[in-house]
């Protein structure tokens, strides 16, 4: 009768672990459980999906990241069926959404507001998905009681929502979301409303909650920490298009244009113009840095083609004498020292004029004052840590 | 920094004291905002209340105003005689006349209330759902009869509903009916004329609450398993009660102690307490027995609907 899953907790705890060797998405011709086909959606003349084409995969915790604008919710609203693809198509477990109405999807959301029923206690909020698909009351009682325990509010079943904090309104949000077992949770903005704090320990919680659960999580959100630390990949959204998708790692090491290199962390961009190219090595000459970069990946581009070398703050390291390197190495004057506790950012204004941010972690506790206003310092880093982006 | 400073050196009786003083000063200011209302409600509900309550227990006389005095003292003998007369309010009781008309208006008030909600919840629903311009056009249309006296309005209505009026014009014209219907003077009239009248006071709430209404909710509610006629039952409804609440009583209130469209637009068998107030005053100029009607419609249709708004409203703070 019902299109959800009956996965029980242990279930699904089998068959996250039989998956987890070699995670679904690395294998060769997986079976992807969403599958977006060069999906478009315009609003008049604006299109906020752009041709998108994605697979996500079972107990996948799939971030989509972006910044406003960049379509990430409409492709979310997308899947939850409260907007129709203007062209391409869905797959939610083999069966194209199309026409399907989001009251018969096996899907569930979690608002960014959490759309919490104001005039209803916390029990009836989370029973109310269980009571329209005609559960019995026991059944429902006892799903219910389960569920708030699980999310650690047991004791505010009889409570209104105006009467929770922000952090308790996130997890009976979340409870309700999940009463259903839906086979895939949309979470829009799930943590957004949370202080920092609790921000941190609820993102564990919920990759607790998706692995024992076995439900696929599709996030969207704007904050790149909270991708990084929640998915197992990220799509990164710019202007309606995914520009990639990656492991969160691959993303913030290997981004693939200067969009993703500067939306996903800080980083240093020198242009240059490719001088050497030989199989898995490049030398670029870069007036930005005012010497020759070298980077050991093996890039595809042409010789003389402009290129952009970026290099995290983290990854140059900061010395008073000159490590005599032969290149990716810059001379410049402390500008600014920013001490943030457990690292020091420095701002480094090179002899031609050009910025680097550079930061270095405070192992020792008189690290950070070795490195001063106005000291002469050389800033150097390895062949292995700088990328270079062709587009 | 200098109210912490301050406050540290402002310990024991002093601070106290000055607590004291702060809490007396909010406490004052409270009570002058309250009293403006307060003794507006005075002046122009109370005293004139107790003006009415005074007239029903005296008797009519053939004097300027026609009533006799509740108080005579006599100077000479230092006698006060006070003389209350309940014989109004028994004669209220006893004929059955006045209890039909209070019924009658109850029925009718309550009818068109129901209509006046049913045809103005579609409308401040789509006033909500709309946007920009839009919205503000469709509200001040709204609003736009009242910029023609109601009077007029209701003049109107006789013309459209008499039997070469507009209504039978157009019904015989298509062909749906033969001889001309009579609608005025009938309480089809009256519902059409209240409801009419009435409409906006039902929309204007019942639009304030739906605006509030966020349409994530029902999304929400549809996301967990509800098509669109159980959301708006389980959640549109239920979340604009109070503006249903608060519409329905601006329309029933006023409709029940209605005058000028019974009279104008209802028949001679038209019940009314208004128009049994309005003969009683004008009519037999028995203003005694007319002050006990309206007093006891006061107290009667009014009151109860004050305590269960005021409960709904204790209900509505404490969720």
């Amino acid at each position: 009768m019902s299109l959800y899953t009956a996965i029980e907790p242990e279930q699904a705890e089998a068959c996250a672990d039989g998956g987890a060797s070699v995670p679904l998405w690395r294998q060769e011709g997986a079976e992807p459980f969403v599958k977006i086909e060069n999906v478009t959606k315009k609003f008049g003349d604006f299109t906020a999906v752009d041709n998108v084409s994605l697979n996500i995969y079972k107990n996948e915790l799939f971030c989509l990241l972006g910044g406003s604008g960049s379509g990430k919710s409409t492709l979310l609203r997308m899947l939850a069926g409260f907007e129709t693809a203007t062209s391409g198509r869905i797959l939610i477990d083999g069966v194209d959404t199309s026409g399907i109405q989001p009251w018969k999807r096996p899907v569930n959301m979690m608002f960014q507001s959490y759309a919490l029923f104001p005039h209803l206690t916390v029990t009836e909020n989370v029973a109310f998905g269980l009571r329209r698909e005609g559960v019995s009351r026991s059944e429902t009682k006892q799903r219910v009681a389960q569920m708030l325990d699980m999310v650690q509010m047991g004791h505010l079943g009889k409570r209104k929502p105006n009467q929770l904090s922000g952090g308790q309104r996130q997890r009976i949000a979340l409870a309700r979301s999940l009463i259903k077992r839906p086979k895939l949770l949309l979470l829009d903005e799930p943590l957004g409303a949370l202080d920092k704090k609790l921000r941190e320990e609820t993102q564990f919680e919920l990759i607790n909650l998706q692995y024992e659960l076995g439900v696929t999580f599709v996030v969207v959100t704007h904050d790149q920490e909270e991708a990084m630390t929640l998915a197992t990949r990220i799509g990164v959204m710019n202007q309606g298009q995914i520009v990639q998708t990656a492991e969160p790692h691959e993303v913030y090491e290997y981004p693939n244009s200067r969009f993703v290199a500067e939306f996903v962390g800080s980083v240093n961009l020198f242009e240059g113009k490719v001088v050497e190219k030989a199989p898995g090595s490049v030398r670029i000459d870069s007036r930005d840095a005012g010497t020759t970069l070298s980077n050991n990946h093996g890039i595809d581009c042409a010789a003389n083609q402009v290129v952009n070398v970026a290099v995290r703050p983290e990854k140059i390291s900061i010395s008073h004498e000159d490590p005599e390197q032969r290149d990716n190495c810059v001379r410049g004057k402390i500008e600014d020292v920013a001490y943030m506790g457990s690292l020091s950012l420095f701002r480094v204004r090179l002899d031609n004029g050009f910025e680097v941010r550079v930061t270095k972690p405070n192992l020792m506790r008189a690290a950070a004052e070795r490195f001063t206003w106005d000291d002469l310092v050389y800033l150097s880093w390895d062949e292995d840590s700088s990328v270079v982006l062709t587009s | 920094m200098s109210i912490i400073a301050e406050s540290v050196r402002l310990t024991g009786p002093t601070l106290r004291a000055l607590i004291l003083e702060r809490l007396g000063q909010i406490k004052c200011g409270r009570y002058a905002v309250i009293s403006i209302p307060g003794l507006w409600l005075a002046v122009f509900f109370f005293i004139p209340f107790l003006v009415v309550f005074k007239i029903s227990l005296a008797e009519t006389a053939i004097a300027i105003p026609p009533y006799t005095s509740l108080f005579e003292f006599d100077l000479e003998e230092a006698l006060l005689e006070i003389s209350i007369n309940l014989g109004n309010y028994r004669y209220l009781f006893e004929d059955d006349f006045y209890l039909a008309a209070y019924l009658n208006s109850a029925k009718i008030a309550a009818i068109s209330t129901f209509f006046t909600l049913l045809i103005g919840f579609p409308m401040a629903y789509l006033i909500a759902r709309s946007h920009g311009t839009t919205r503000t056009l469709l509200l001040s249309l709204v609003i736009l009869p009242f910029w023609t006296s109601f009077l007029l309005r209701v003049y109107a209505w006789m013309g459209i509903l008499q039997k070469n009026g507009i209504v039978n014009d157009f019904l015989m014209s298509i062909g749906l009916i033969d001889t001309p219907l009579t609608i005025l003077q009938t309480d089809i009239a009256v519902y059409i004329g209240i409801v009419y009248t009435y409409l906006p006071f039902m929309v204007l709430p019942l639009y304030t609450a739906l605006e509030k209404l966020d349409g994530a909710l029902l999304e929400a509610a549809q996301d967990l398993g509800c098509k669109p006629a159980q959301t708006f039952f389980l959640i549109t409804l239920p979340l604009s009660l109070p503006g249903v609440v608060a519409g329905c009583l601006l329309v029933f209130i006023p409709a029940v102690g209605e005058f000028v469209i019974p009279a104008l637009l209802g028949g001679s068998d038209t019940l009314m307490i208004g128009r049994v107030l309005w003969d009683e005053f004008f009519l037999s100029r028995d203003w005694p027995m007319a002050s006990a009607v309206a007093t006891v419609m006061l107290i009667v249709l009014v009151l109860p609907i004050m305590l269960i708004r005021n409960n709904a409203e204790k209900q509505g703070e404490a969720a």
